[in-house]
Parts: structure tokens; sequence; C-alpha cells
């Protein structure tokens, strides 16, 4: 095989492999006769979806809205608290107890009690994608922080650097590359918050289509639901990896063009 | 060197011990030692006697359990200002090119700070030149991880001097270079030192770099690190290659590597 074939074939393999898996799940349908309303057929799926996407798109957009935005503030606030946590030991000491007490809670079981608070509607979908998302920020933040090598601390101390300083010229850059690693965990996280918020009680989004559709035994309509967040969440995911590489070529040694 | 010239740098019977309790351990003992204005000192010894701890006590990185260390005249409490440092990695930060690496000091360092937007050309300048005299004319865009491991070490080396620091402190910076790499920075590092006659503290394993490099060399003993030799090497200046295999250099060299041996013993 040739350095060329070998690459096109890498480019080629997830959609292979897509396709392999969904001509299998067609041929169970077949072969075992699966009545539509428990699995249809990926063809009847995609039917569906072609017929119905001016729907689809509209829930879809509601959620990828609550999502980006939830995610958007998860950044923000990440950030933040990621480099507070990793710069000083009191802030690290206080909040990380906090932090990990936090992340154990299972999310579905705030969303009900956001409900109460701010009622239905966007909002609890945001809040949900957000607090989801905000913990692997954090850490990633803090962690990059919390591992400068102490001899590049020293130099800048001795150049007489401020605390401030050694934040921002070292800690910052050096935590960079953390933070967008782990924006791609993080996003698909948010998609889990919002979708989750909106069918547990809601009444927008694609997680609202997906739970009124199943209720009317629409099962079609259901998985391609399920197929348009699939779908959102790798274009999401593909374009954090590369804001991700066009951030932080450095960190990948990568050979940096012009 | 005369006795009478003011001392800028004074050591007086500091110790060092790390940890505390059952783990602590006495790193440095007793260390006293005077360096004057200007002058170019050399600290040798066996591995693990207390060498880079003896740097990081005089630019203030690490408090010292007893004595007193001076600078200009005045207790160092904390991190002294404006030293330039070389360490025996590059310790370069992977996300600046070279350039902007060397650039470093002069964006933290006053009165450069305070100037560093308004004349960036000019300090530009001054790297490139900088640069070109350790032989990396033209490197400055390449970020360090595209440099081989001497390049980087002399872009280090660029890093520490580019702010004219009164003190410079060297801890085995040439040490991960090959012999002939080694040699031709010697020289470079004598030109420089001749020109802006700065204050160097250098540590390193190499007796030859020692005594070419140095004024004074100071030799420690095992852990607890005490100084148990205090030479003083007169050779005219500059210093060649061909210096190094001149009698009174090899008889110099070979005094200090038998001292050096007691401490094996
Ligand atoms: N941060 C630290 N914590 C505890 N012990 C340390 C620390 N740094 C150094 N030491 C100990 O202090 C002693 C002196 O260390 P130092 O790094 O000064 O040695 P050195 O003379 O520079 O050695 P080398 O020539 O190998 O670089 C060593 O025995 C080491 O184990
Ligand atoms: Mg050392």
């Amino acid at each position: 095989m040739s350095e060329t074939q070998k690459r096109l074939l890498l480019v080629a393999m997830p959609w292979l492999a897509m396709t392999g898996l969904l001509l299998l799940w067609e041929v169970a349908c077949i072969v075992f006769d699966v009545p539509e309303i428990l699995a249809p057929r990926p063809t009847r799926i995609i039917e569906t979806m072609i017929q119905r996407w001016d729907i689809l798109l509209r829930f879809c957009l509601e959620t990828l809205w609550t999502t980006i935005i939830g995610f958007a503030l998860a950044i923000g606030f990440g950030l933040l608290l990621g480099l507070a946590i990793g710069a000083s030991p009191f802030v690290y000491s206080g909040l990380y107890p906090l932090l990990i007490a936090f992340n154990a809670i299972p999310k579905v079981a705030i969303v009900p009690i956001l409900m109460i608070w701010v009622g239905v509607g966007a909002l609890p979908a945001v809040i949900t994608a957000f607090v989801i998302s905000f913990f692997p920020i954090v850490v990633n933040v803090a962690t990059g922080l919390a591992t400068i090598e102490p001899e590049m601390r020293d130099v800048m101390r001795s150049l007489g650097a401020s605390q401030w300083e050694i934040l921002t010229k070292v800690g910052v850059p050096r935590a960079m590359p953390y933070l967008f690693a782990s924006l791609k965990v993080a996003v698909t996280l948010a998609f889990i918050g919002s979708v989750l918020s909106e069918t547990v009680g809601g009444n927008r989004g694609i997680g609202f289509l997906m739970l009124s559709a199943g209720a009317r035994n629409d099962a079609p309509t259901t998985f391609a639901g399920l197929f348009s967040i699939a779908i959102m969440g790798i274009a999401l995911y593909a374009l954090c990896a590369l804001v991700e590489r066009r951030m932080t070529r450095w960190a990948f040694r990568a050979e940096i063009v012009g | 060197m005369p006795v009478t010239e003011p001392s800028l740098v004074e050591l007086r019977q500091v110790s060092l011990a790390y940890g505390s309790g059952a783990s602590r351990m006495l790193a440095l003992e007793d260390a006293t030692l005077s360096i004057a204005k200007g002058e170019f000192i050399a600290v040798v010894g066996p591995s693990g006697c207390g060498k880079s701890t003896l740097m990081k006590l005089v630019t203030g990185l690490l408090p010292p359990t007893g004595g007193e260390v001076r600078v200009h005249g005045q207790v160092v409490k904390g991190p002294i200002r404006g030293v330039g440092m070389a360490f025996q990695a590059p310790t370069l930060m992977p996300w600046r090119s070279t350039l902007d690496n060397i650039l470093l000091p002069l964006e933290v360092v006053e009165p450069h700070k305070r100037r560093f937007r308004a004349h960036k050309a000019e300090y530009v300048a001054r790297v490139e030149a900088l640069l070109a005299s350790v032989g990396l004319g033209g490197f400055g865009a390449k970020y360090p991880w595209q440099l081989s491991g001497g390049m980087q070490q002399r872009s280090s080396l660029c890093r520490a001097l580019v702010h004219e620091p009164e003190i410079l402190m060297l801890d085995e910076p040439f040490g991960a270079l090959d012999a002939f790499t080694r040699e031709e920075l010697w020289s470079v590092m004598q030109k420089l030192w001749m020109e802006r006659r700065f204050t160097a503290v250098l540590v390193t394993h190499d007796l030859r770099e020692a005594v070419y490099l140095a004024d004074t060399v100071y030799v420690m003993s095992r852990r607890p690190g005490k100084i148990v030799k205090i030479r003083k090497i007169e050779l005219p200046r500059p210093r060649t290659l061909e210096t190094t295999f001149q009698v009174e250099f090899v008889d110099i060299v070979h005094e200090l590597r038998e001292r050096i041996h007691m401490e094996h013993a």
C-alpha cells in the first residue's frame, strides 16, 4: 500500500465504519423482522429526517443554543475558577472538596429543583449544560497551572517577576492546552446536560421533540432526533478539536507552516 | 583581583537544610565567600554537594537556614531583582518563539519593562544581535522544540544575558553539550564577559571549564557541602583553547582534581 493510499484509507475509515454499522443494523432489522415501534431501520430513520427536516432543524437549533450558551458560561467560569484553584493553595484546599462533592451529584436530580426555581424553558437547560460541563474544565485548567515546572518559576522569580506576571506569562499559556483538551469532553457533556433537562421536563428542544414523539409511539421521529443529536455532537467536537489544534500547536510540536 | 575592591555578593557562614524533623537534611554548611564586582567565580564539587543550592541562596530564591547572604551590603530577603540565570536544562517556554523567549526578561525587568511596548523594534534588534553572537543568527522565529539541544542551551544563555544583568548565575549550562560546542561556548562566554564585566557564578563538573572561565575557583566537599579550597586563577585573558594545553593550565586542573579526589577517598 502506498503512502497516499494509506492516508486516503485513514480519512475514509470513520465513514466506512459508520456505514458498516448502519448496514448491520438494517440487515438485522430485516432478518429478525423487528417491529418499527421497537427499532426502526436506519433507512426509515434517514427518510424521516429528510421528510421532517424543518421541524427537526427548529428543535435542534433550540438545543444547540442552550448548549452553546451553557458551554460558554462553563468556559468562562471554569477558566476563572481553574486559574484561582491552580494558582492558590488556599483556594484549592477550600474549594476542591466542594467541587468533587458537587460533581458526584447526578445532574438529573437537580433538574426538577431547577424547574421549581426558574420554571420550564431554556433557562434550566442552559444551567444544566453549564453545571455538567463545568467540572472537567476547572480540573484541567487547575492541573495545567499546578504542574508548572519549578525551574520555569525560578526563571521568572529570579527576574523579579510578580505572582501576577508568573500567572499571566507562564501559568495561562501553560494551562491553555489543558483547557482546550477539556473542551472536547466538556462540549459533549454540555449536550447531555441540555437534552437531559429537555427530556426530564421541558417544552422545547430536541429532547422534548423525542419525548413527545415517543409518547405518540412515533419511533422513527424519536430515532431521527437521536441521530440529529449525534450529528450536532460530532460537529461541536470537531470544532473544538480544530480550535485546539490552531491555538496550541506548540503542544503538539506540529510543524508550523508559514 | 585586588582585595581592596568592594564585594558585591557576600556569604557569611551560610547553611541550608532541606525538610524538617526526621527528614531534615543539611545540604550546605558554613559557606563563607565573597565575590567582587565584575569577578567570575566557578564552584566545583562532587554531585549532590549543594552547588545548585548555593546558587539559589545567592539569588534569594531560597532563604538560608543559618548565616546571612548580602548583595550590595544588603541582607537578601527575597529573590533579588534582575539577575540572569541559566540552568542545566534550557527551560525555554515552548509556546514562545526563540526570539520571544529571549525578550521575556525585557518584558519583566525594569527599566525595560516600562519602555518595552514603545521600543520593541530596538529590543528585537538587540536580541537578534545577541543571537548572532552565539551563532544563532536567523533562528529567532523558530520555536525551541525546533532547535537542537545545544541551540536551545545557547538561547537560554541569551535569555540570561539580554537584560544585561549585574549578576549572572550559570548552573552547569554547558553540561549537556558535546565537547566541541562546549568549548566554543566557553570562548563566547569569555568574550561577553570581557565586554560587559558582569559578575558571574558558574557551577560546573568540568574542571577545565572552571579554570578556563573563572578568576577564582571554589572547591566544595561532599554533602553537607563546605568550601574546602579557594584557588585564584591568574592566567592572562583572553584564554584560548591553546591555553588549556599549557603547563600552567594543566597544573591548576591537576591541583583541583587532586583536592576533589580527596573527597571521594
Ligand atoms: N528541594 C529539595 N528538597 C530536599 N532536598 C533537596 C532539594 N534540592 C536538593 N536537595 C538535596 O540537597 C543536596 C544538594 O543538592 P544540590 O541540588 O544543591 O546539589 P548539586 O551540588 O547541585 O548536585 P549536582 O552537581 O548533581 O547538580 C542533595 O543531596 C539533594 O538531595
Ligand atoms: Mg545541581
